[in-house]
């Protein structure tokens, strides 16, 4: 049978493990925002620790994904449950994209609109929330996508360590020699990452216009 | 002119330097504004007139001596109470853009927690005081023409009702018909409003126009600083250069 009845015949497993995809997903990135935007706010304010921010970030993206689980396996906590696990490995992964556009997105809105917001007596944190961030959110919207889609075609791995997701079907498939088992995995984990990005790159364009009235 | 100045003044430069990375931009500034008066930085690219304005609200300290605004040194003064009694104005007016028009001009008094009814009455009075219509309120400053933003941006600058006003190069990027009405109704708002201001240029007849006196810098160093009337009459050589630079043209008054 082709994927598709093959996906009928099994719609329970089909929802179940696009729920759990979608969970491992979209906990790893909320975490990674909550984590990675504050940090990318940071390194515009102290510049000294903007190499070390963003190098760490980078040597962790440099880690091959499925060692980057096997790494994280014998921790204390986090090993217990695979999907914590895969949620940290996947969150770890999304850091560096938030973090870098964060950065970039500060940095990039106009100097003399930051300095006549200075010279008029506002204060860092009046100049963050109600000029740089509102016209930087474009941009960081953009890493939010970025590190969204990641995560999406990254949990597919997780799999791998028992933590569920989409990639169940393709691991089995693999293993049967299946194809039609492999697309029923693929296919709706391919969809989600589209469908995340145009929801999210609608915002950033939408944002993003608000940058361009200048 | 404007009204009598009192004594006491409102900026004082005693010996002030600016360095960046060990290359002077400012050196040994003697300057002395007093409350009332218009004084233009006049001069090149690279005078260091631009420099001295900032170190008139902090954005810059300086490297050696002293900047004294209302008898105590910038560097004493809390920034933010500072600047918040600098109305700042530049070219290009570094508008909001992501604000409305209205939201733009409110932002230091509403930072200061005036009451709303108070604030929507002082927008109105600002757009008014600048020529600008009541129906631009709402718009984003990507809607305006160069004249009207730079005009946001000087009510942007009153909104408060700073003692101080420093303008760096306000109407540079204007056109010149555009650029001559805003002179004229700028020098009108001054002689009204009676504030301390520190206005930089390039452009000599905008100098002569708006100055009470011209304080004349080239690289980095205070040449000379006249009352307007003398200044067209000095025989210092470079002002020479500047009166010839600037001769032939039609007179703009």
């Amino acid at each position: 049978m082709n994927f598709l009845q093959f996906m009928m015949a099994n719609r329970q497993q089909v929802v179940e493990l696009t729920l759990e995809h979608i969970t491992l997903a979209g906990v790893a990135t909320l975490l990674a925002a909550l984590v990675g935007i504050p940090l990318g706010i940071l390194i515009t304010r102290v510049p000294q620790l903007g190499k070390p921010v963003l190098g760490g970030a980078n040597i962790i993206q440099t880690i091959p994904s499925l060692a980057l689980f096997g790494f994280l396996l014998p921790a204390p906590w986090i090993g217990a449950r695979a999907s914590r696990l895969a949620i940290l490995a996947l969150a770890l992964y999304a850091l560096l994209p938030l973090i870098r556009n964060t950065y970039a997105g500060i940095r990039g809105v106009d100097p003399s609109v930051v300095e006549a917001g200075r010279a008029m007596g506002l204060t860092d944190r009046q100049l963050l929330f109600q000029v740089e961030l509102p016209l930087a959110s474009g941009v960081i919207v953009a890493g939010v996508r970025i590190a969204t889609v990641l995560s999406i075609g990254l949990a597919t791995i997780a799999a791998a360590i028992g933590a569920g997701g989409l990639g169940e079907f393709i691991f089995r498939g693999l293993a049967m020699v299946n194809n039609q088992v492999i697309l029923a995995g693929a296919i709706p984990a391919a969809l989600l990452a589209l469908l995340a990005d145009f929801l999210l790159g609608r915002l950033e364009r939408r944002l993003g216009s608000l940058r361009s009235k200048s | 002119m404007t009204t009598a100045p009192s004594d006491a003044p409102a900026i004082e430069f005693d010996h002030a330097s600016f360095r960046l990375n060990g290359r002077p931009l400012l050196e040994d500034l003697v300057l002395s504004v007093k409350q009332g008066e218009t004084v233009v930085l006049l001069g090149r690219s690279g005078s260091g007139k631009t420099t001295t304005l900032k170190l008139i609200n902090r954005l810059l300290s300086p490297t050696t001596g002293d900047v004294r605004v209302n008898g105590r040194r910038t560097t004493e003064w809390d920034p933010i109470r500072l600047r918040r009694g600098i109305g700042y104005v530049i070219q290009d007016g570094g508008l909001f853009p992501h604000f409305t028009v209205e939201r733009n001009i409110a932002l230091v008094p509403q930072i200061e927690n005036w009451p709303q009814t108070r604030l929507e009455a002082r927008v109105r009075e600002l757009l008014a005081l600048v020529g600008l219509n009541e129906e631009l309120a709402s718009r984003y400053p990507s809607q305006l023409s160069g004249g009207q933003r730079q005009r946001v941006g000087v009510a942007r600058a009153l909104a408060a009702d700073p003692p101080i006003l420093l303008l760096d190069e306000a109407f540079g990027a204007l056109d010149p018909i555009t650029r001559s009405e805003m002179q004229k109704e700028f020098r009108a708002l001054q002689q009204r409003m009676g504030k301390t201001v520190i206005f930089v240029t390039h452009d000599l007849r905008e100098a002569l126009l708006l100055a009470d006196r011209i304080a004349l810098m080239e690289e980095g160093r205070l040449v000379i600083d006249l009352p307007v009337a003398e200044f067209s009459r000095s025989q210092l050589p470079l002002v020479r250069a500047y009166m010839e630079a600037f001769s032939g043209l039609p007179d703009t008054n």
